[in-house]
């Protein structure tokens, strides 16, 4: 808070740098007095809930990122048609806004096949290989970094030169040719993805442990003779859960990218099972005489990623209080904070 | 310096060696590829025959072994796919579009995202701040080829300018753009963060206090030390953009580059292609690493090496 007023009022600008930064001051100043008490006291005193409703972008993310699931959990229930149910005589309506029939909200594609059901039922697949892979990937990076970062010394300098080794992979290649290998099923697509995936979280754990091993509660824990892996995963382990649920969140959103890459290149998923990417595949086809069949699920990746990392953003919020100072000191916006781990 | 370069190219040779040992498992383990090089009606001789000739009726660390010798002579066996060419002087033909590709689109990223996140860093929470961060977000957020598509779309359909596979340099453009849009996203708002710590920090106050111009606090102090982070992530775009993203935009915009030519070896069971591919790849990755590490040395002369 005190670095982020590097000049109080009344000093005079001397320049148009330091003059803009007068205003910015200003404008924090009145912002802090509108809001009657500082802005990070608000999740304090309202619940993360409250938090969420002060982050207008994160709000109408959650919003959406709701309808998503719901309509994906629920295709099976809620889909007009089934993703592979028509026939050539209702190939290629119109969506409604072109003239199209509430019967088909978005049209047919060339096959005749519902696109909103298709959504629906892709949406379903691409969120489940998402989970999948954040809860595999997560689950075997999380224990390594642990077990690197409290062992320490030998098992610690191999299981990162492993690490080293996979990241300097060239990653969509290697996966390209492991599905390719394993056959286009949802299952290697979840292998391939966790395999390629797992090691930013192992990286993260590791650093977190290794601070966290000169604590003195965790001397404490091990001088009253607890087993390394009580003092690993009781003691240790929730010192990461405000960067892991973040990272999680951002490496789902990078997922549901990948998914829909491989499926796009072709090698994906394959007929009759549908995904975003096997739809932004399927697109390919008939792109320049209906593009909006390729426009479609890729305006819905979008918006599927952008929204998980705003949620990211708001997570990371609501679990790391030094954030929220941060953020608040540095006057950004909710979007500049999730950067820095989506592009790690 | 010397030992840290010797050290770190041992540790490429493990990349390359783990990443050639993987690919070789894995594609030993694709369908007999005899199948995919010979018509239907080639008889049981015939295909024997192949197998013996392209040494697939050995055990695999026997294939393995003569794999390895044979690489580390350069030569990775004939192309089945390309009649039986040199599958090194394929992927030779092929890489120069690749590089172009890759060249021309990370120059466009490192020329555009480092003012554009300066501009950004220069009044956080700005007008013009909020609205560069949203665009970024977006670019970011975009499927790499749903972004060719909609270029795609838009220059040739609505402009009526076919800019479709290779051609003249100015065929170059568009699928550069598509390559760069995502790494201009990312490393926009990585020079914003950077920047806005740097321009909060004591000798840039110590600096505005001695009356320096803004523009050289902004432009020499405060972008240098801002170069930092920078520097790391701009070559994870390099690795990303050569090892996975040309694979998409070519596919997308039909460039003539290594990324189609691998995925044509991927569906022909090219496995020779396959496994020059990989290792030329893996060897461009290992010396970005390595650049990267000396560019840090470069702009921050407090890191050792």
């Amino acid at each position: 808070m005190s670095e982020a007023n590097p000049r109080r009022a009344g000093a005079t600008a001397t320049d148009e740098f330091s003059a803009r930064q007068q205003e910015v001051d200003e404008a924090r100043a009145s912002e802090e007095g509108q809001e009657g008490r500082p802005y990070e006291l608000r999740a304090a005193t309202q619940g993360i809930f409250g938090e969420l409703r002060a982050d207008k972008a994160g709000l109408l993310a959650a919003i959406f990122l709701t309808i998503v699931l719901v309509g994906a959990v629920f295709a099976p229930w809620l889909a007009p048609q089934g993703p592979v149910e028509g026939n050539p005589s209702t190939a290629s309506i119109d969506p409604i806004w072109a003239g199209g029939t509430w019967a088909h909200v978005l049209g047919t594609d060339a096959q005749g096949y519902d696109v909103l059901s298709r959504l629906m039922y892709g949406a379903r697949t691409t969120l489940l290989i998402g989970f999948a892979v954040v809860l595999i990937a997560g689950l075997f990076g999380v224990t390594l970094g642990l077990i690197a970062g409290y062992r320490g010394g030998r098992t610690d300098r191999w299981l990162m030169r492993w690490v080293d080794v996979q990241v300097a992979f060239p990653g969509l290649l290697i996966a390209l040719i492991m599905i390719a290998v394993l056959g286009p099923s949802k299952t290697s697509l979840i292998f391939v993805l966790s395999f390629n995936g797992w090691m930013v979280y192992a990286r993260m754990t590791r650093g977190v442990v290794l601070a966290a091993k000169e604590r003195p509660y965790v001397e404490a824990a091990e001088m009253v003779g607890c087993r390394p892996r009580r003092v690993m995963f009781v003691h240790i382990l929730p010192n990461l859960t405000s960067s892991l649920v973040t990272l999680a969140v951002l490496e789902f959103a990078r997922i549901i990218l990948a998914e829909a890459t491989l499926s796009f290149l072709g090698l994906g998923l394959q007929f009759p099972e549908v995904s975003l990417g096997v739809m932004a595949n399927g697109g390919r086809d008939s792109f320049f005489s209906l593009p909006r069949l390729a426009i479609i699920p890729g305006v819905v990746i979008t918006l599927i990623v952008l929204a998980v990392n705003f949620l990211a953003s708001w997570l990371r919020v609501v679990f790391d209080p030094q954030e929220r100072e941060k953020r608040f000191a540095a006057g950004a916006t909710t979007a500049a904070t999730t950067v820095e781990g989506a592009a790690t | 310096m010397g030992r840290y370069l010797s050290q770190r190219l041992g540790q490429g040779i493990v990349v390359i060696l783990g990443v050639t040992t993987l690919v070789f498992v894995v594609t030993r383990m694709i369908g007999d590829p005899v199948n995919f090089i010979l018509p239907l009606s080639a008889s049981e001789e015939q295909r024997a025959a192949l197998r013996g000739d392209l040494g697939f009726d050995r055990s695999i660390l026997s294939q393995f072994g003569s794999f390895l010798r044979d690489a580390v002579r350069l030569d990775f066996g004939n192309s089945t796919y390309f009649r039986n060419e040199d599958a090194l002087d394929v992927v030779m033909r092929f890489l120069p579009k690749t590089l172009q590709l890759a060249a021309a689109g990370m120059v466009m990223a490192l020329l555009l995202s480092v003012p554009l996140g300066a501009i950004a860093a220069l009044r956080p929470g700005g007008l013009l701040d909020k609205f560069l961060v949203t665009l970024s977000l977006i670019g970011l957020a975009t499927p790499q080829f749903f972004l060719g598509q909609v270029i795609l779309l838009l220059t040739s359909v609505k402009f009526n300018l076919v800019q479709f596979g290779d051609g003249p340099w100015t065929h170059l453009i568009f699928p550069a753009l598509t390559l760069a849009l995502p790494a201009i996203g990312r490393l926009t708002m990585v020079t914003r963060s950077a920047m806005i710590d740097e321009l909060n920090s004591q000798y840039v106050k110590a600096a505005r206090a001695k009356g320096v111009a803004a523009r050289r606090i902004v432009g020499v102090h405060a972008l240098r030390n801002a170069a930092i982070p920078f520097v790391t992530l701009f070559g994870w775009e390099v690795i990303r953009a050569l090892a996975g993203y040309t694979l998409v935009v070519e596919a997308v915009f039909d460039w003539p580059g290594l990324g189609d030519l691998a995925i044509l070896a991927i569906r022909e069971r090219d496995f020779f292609l396959i496994q020059t591919i990989v290792f030329i790849v893996a060897i461009m990755v290992v010396l970005i690493n390595i650049a990267i590490d000396v560019a840090y040395k470069i702009v921050d002369p407090r890191v050792k090496l």
